[in-house]
């Protein structure tokens, strides 16, 4: 069985419970093991940059420290801002040895050789446990399912050692080997709006539903969702940006957009893979894939 | 009918503004960039923005500095990095984004009122004391900030949140924290050393 480090997030702990759940149980069904990084500290995410610089570094710098110190070579960061956020204070670090940050965190007892590698646990299962196994192990093959895979930015751009920063595929490969209809659009890079769905409403939540229509639109019934914030931002405020949007540009086509599901992929994997809806924390959903998994 | 002078003299510009830009970015590029607009037309919320991304690097390179710092534009940037991988100038435009954020913070001419920079202050600022955000903390701080209204038009989400256990009433009160604090205090200080000198 193959280890990792597993660095959660703040968002796992508490409105996304369903994305951990799901996640552990995935990992485990395919033999990796998560290693949770002890007392880590959250990541800053994007928010902390435009306040300090090095305190966003050095806020990250810990995590990579301690891996090392806990003797993890890899962390699995879940949250696609918690992946960004990490692997830029991993570069910055190595990039800079002994300058005021680095040295800073030497003198805490937080020293960092640079030997921690950042992973997103859907590049892990892909490249390490890879589709073909994913497929092998499928034991309710997603009969009905047109899944629009959403990638969303942070886990392609800026570093696109994952894939395509604008039109990735991976995501749409698990899907398919899990019996699924993968639905190409052209949005599934397009930002969700991040943290402005709360803040600045009228421009996060219409990015929101642009995402809907275009994901509908090439007939999507069900979204993947590989980030805690995207799917927060599609799941809980579906209802909401329909409602508001929908008289809008729309109206020509005389259809009003109706909710669809939102899951964790690794609801989605766990879901064909065998395990239970309960298991995988389907209840948790504002919209919840009733009719889907009747079909299946 | 107020009439005013709706250009800037050149003698009225801040000159080393985009010198100053380039160094605290690390992104000496900004002098290459050659006002091609990929970055605007390629970024999900530049037709919200008060200056579009081209225009910011065009004003900062030219020394406009209060009104790049004061500008919507920097706290409307989701850091979705799209400028970033498409500038064929190789500018980190997001990353220069960031600078200017924090150049305005230093100034104090953000502005106070807006959700953005309140809620990126309130996290930075719960994670430098406990090591953990939380989400309904900062929420929280940000709606009595800027819009105490807010907070109602939040109930319906949250209690279909605590329906599914998505929410806890404990998120209340209850502050998650790390174990070894006393480190990530140390860590703030030794930090802040370079300051004073």
């Amino acid at each position: 069985m193959k280890t990792y480090g597993y660095y959660p997030g703040c968002s796992v702990r508490s409105t996304s419970k369903a994305y951990e759940k799901s996640l552990l149980g995935v990992f485990k069904a395919l033999n990796l093991e998560l290693k949770e990084l002890n007392d880590w500290n959250c990541c800053g995410a994007t928010a902390y940059f435009g306040v300090d610089k090095d305190m966003a570094m050095a806020v990250s710098g810990r995590n990579l420290a301690l891996a090392e110190q806990q003797k993890l070579d890899a962390l699995v960061a879940p949250c696609a801002g918690c992946y960004l956020t990490l692997k830029k204070a991993n570069e910055y670090l190595k990039d800079h040895p002994g300058d005021h940050i680095n040295k800073t965190m030497d003198r805490v007892d937080l020293h960092y050789s640079g030997k921690v590698r950042i992973r997103h646990p859907l590049e892990v299962l892909t490249t390490d446990a890879g589709v073909k196994a994913i497929a092998a192990a499928v034991k309710r093959p997603l009969k009905g399912w047109k899944v629009a895979s959403y990638y969303g930015c942070q886990m392609v751009r800026p570093y696109m050692d994952m894939d395509d920063p604008y039109d990735p595929q991976i995501m749409d490969h698990v899907m398919e080997a899990l019996g699924a209809e993968p639905v190409d659009y052209p949005y599934k890079t397009r930002c969700c709006g991040g943290s402005l769905t709360g803040t600045v409403e009228e421009v996060g939540q219409r990015l929101v539903y642009m995402l809907f229509n275009e994901m509908e639109k090439h007939g999507a019934n069900a979204v993947a969702t590989a980030c805690p914030l995207c799917h927060f931002n599609l799941d809980a405020y579906q209802s909401k940006v329909i409602d508001r949007f929908s008289k809008g540009f729309d109206q020509a086509k005389g259809k009003k957009l109706e909710p669809i599901p939102i899951l964790h992929f690794t609801q989605i994997i766990g879901y064909a893979l065998g395990m239970e809806p309960k298991q995988l924390g389907f209840s948790d959903l504002m919209t919840r894939p009733t009719r889907l998994v009747a079909a299946s | 009918m107020d009439v005013s002078r709706t250009v800037k003299y050149e003698s009225e510009l801040d000159k080393g503004f985009g010198q100053r830009v380039m160094q605290h970015s690390g992104c000496p590029k900004i002098s290459e960039c050659l006002q091609c607009g990929t970055c605007s037309s390629t970024c999900p919320v530049s037709l919200y923005m008060d200056y579009t991304p081209r225009k910011l690097m065009a004003m900062v390179k030219a020394g406009f500095k209060d009104e790049a710092l004061r500008s919507h534009t920097i706290w409307l940037c989701s850091s979705c990095y799209s400028c970033t991988v498409m500038c064929p100038a190789q500018i980190k435009i997001t990353d220069v984004m960031y600078s200017l954020k924090r150049m305005a913070i230093e100034e104090g001419i953000y502005p106070k009122r807006f959700p953005t920079p309140v809620l990126a202050q309130a996290m930075a600022d719960i994670i430098s004391r406990n090591g953990r955000n939380s989400e309904m903390g900062v929420v929280m701080e940000m709606c009595l900030k800027t819009n105490p209204m807010g907070l109602l038009k939040m109930a319906p989400m949250g209690m279909a949140l605590l329906q599914r256990g998505r929410m806890e009433i404990k998120d209340f009160f209850h502050r998650d924290k790390i174990k070894n604090r006393k480190q990530l205090q140390a860590l703030v200080k030794g930090l802040k050393v370079k300051e004073a000198v």
